[in-house]
């Protein structure tokens, strides 16, 4: 991955029932997708607070991919209903702050849908890429406090 | 004994800061018996000068509200923290940004731009900017530069203690003055306000009901709110649950909803994000198109959900700015 290419970084928040499963399935299946998504489990896409998201892009992600089951099928019946409304008034949000509309997407994907976890990371890595790094205005710190980086971030 | 020096300062704010010191009412005579005010522009004659002239520390504590947005605050700002031995970031511009943190949603040229072309009653057809230096025939004349984002406090120096509020409540204000006169003050960083959300002292709390669900959010001038019934479960976007407490509910007494000037609770990462979270799970609504009409009064969540925060977000300011 170094020839020059920008490789962007895309936090995936999978909900444990469908899409953690589906992308166990593409594994199984040696479907091969983008290396640059890092997949954190969530037990449901409801678990999702909003706060991830943003902590994820002020912490050096290009995008955030959430992944549930369809509606209807929810584990716990309602968790990606809510899930649907808080990313609704989040992707609101996000806009007004310039955060293009490709870097956080929310998509449903169930237990057998591996194909669909490939199709989706290849084809936002492939957006992502396109748009560049995120570049989020720093926040400012007093003279002489040195700014925590993450791990991930230190190059 | 020489009485403790105490200096109060405005940056980027409206004067009701001053004002709720004002609002001290007669206990403004303890505070002026018990500690001497060396520097209050708003209502002493005091000059930065008299600042200059200080020895480092000399002042024993500092309150400075208001946010930081052009070189003379951030000049002041550092000033202070030389000569004052506890600054208090006084109120939510302070403590988090503020109102004025809203033009974090606007390049620097675009709050400009606003203000010198496109106000209503502005006639500037030469696109003139205010000029940090200018050559008058009687000298030449400065103003001070305006920085391209608006910061809180915290992040132009070190801050010892926290005031929330817009502006701070009487109450929380004799609290922290008593703290500091008595030596009670919790450890560094605290902020000098409950550790509990706003619904916990609502006056409406008991009729908040066990689940919250209604089908769309409604602002305030569409309905006439029922008085005593929790204004959440009327479809008005309430920010209580994700709010500090400790203002005694003045908002929701007056029966309009909580806005969240009081910042955050510990353990929260992003106060909007919160809040948002909060609000978009308690609607009842499951599908796309009942979402949308759910949310459709919901028209700037930015602004709803960071109204006092943004600069103290995890975003900061719109991307590019």
């Amino acid at each position: 991955m170094s020839d020059g290419t920008f490789q962007p970084r895309i936090v995936a928040f999978f909900c444990n029932w469908c899409t953690y499963t589906a992308a166990d399935l593409a594994g199984i299946s040696r479907m091969s997708y983008a290396a640059n998504v890092r997949v954190v489990r969530l037990m449901c896409s409801g678990r999702l607070d909003p706060q991830f998201v943003v902590a994820a892009l002020r912490q050096g992600a290009d995008g955030v991919l959430i992944g549930g089951c369809h509606p209807g099928d929810c584990h716990y019946q309602v968790g990606n209903h809510k899930a649907l409304r808080r990313f609704t008034l989040l992707k609101r949000l996000l806009g007004q702050l310039g955060i293009e509309d490709e870097r956080v997407r929310l998509e449903w994907i169930a237990a057998s849908e591996g194909d669909k976890v490939q199709r989706v990371i290849n084809e936002m890595v492939a957006q992502v890429r396109a748009l560049g790094p995120l570049g989020l205005t720093a926040i400012p710190r007093p003279h002489g406090e040195a700014a925590a980086v993450p791990p991930c971030c230190a190059e | 004994m020489s009485k403790p020096k105490v200096g109060f300062y405005w940056c980027a704010s409206c004067g009701g800061c001053e004002e709720a010191i004002v609002d001290l009412a007669a206990d403004i005579l303890g505070v002026v018996a018990a500690v001497d005010i060396v520097f209050w522009p708003c209502a002493m004659d005091f000059k930065r000068a008299d600042v200059e002239a200080m020895a480092d520390g000399e002042m024993a504590v500092c309150f400075v509200n208001g946010a930081v947005r052009t070189s003379e605050q951030l000049e002041m700002a550092e000033l202070l923290r030389r000569k004052a031995g506890l600054i208090v970031a006084f109120g939510s511009c302070a403590h988090t940004g503020g109102i004025p943190g809203l033009a974090n949603l606007y390049s620097r040229e675009g709050v400009l731009a606003a203000a010198y072309d496109a106000a209503f009653a502005t006639v500037n057809p030469e696109g003139m900017r205010p000029q940090t230096e200018y050559a008058a025939p009687e000298g030449t004349v400065t103003l001070p530069e305006l920085h391209e984002t608006v910061k809180k406090l915290d992040q132009v120096i070190p801050v010892e203690y926290y005031l929330p509020g817009c502006p701070p409540p009487v109450k929380l204000i004799t609290g922290a003055l008593g703290a500091i006169l008595e030596g009670t003050l919790p450890p560094k960083g605290s902020i000098l306000a409950p550790e509990i959300a706003l619904c916990s002292e609502c006056p409406r709390k008991d009729s908040k009901p066990e689940k919250l669900d209604f089908t769309a959010f409604k602002r305030p001038h569409q309905i006439i709110a029922d008085p005593a019934l929790c204004l959440l479960a009327q479809g008005l976007l309430c920010l209580g649950p994700s709010t500090r407490a400790g203002c005694d509910a003045p908002c929701i007494t007056g029966n309009m909803p909580c806005t969240g000037c009081g910042g955050p609770l510990e353990g929260t990462k992003d106060l909007g994000t919160n809040a948002l979270s909060a609000a978009a799970s308690v609607l009842e609504a499951t599908d796309e198109a009942s979402i949308a009409v759910g949310l459709a009064e919901v028209p700037d969540p930015a602004g709803a959900f960071y109204r006092y925060s943004l600069p103290a977000s995890l975003l900061y300011a719109k991307k590019g700015s």
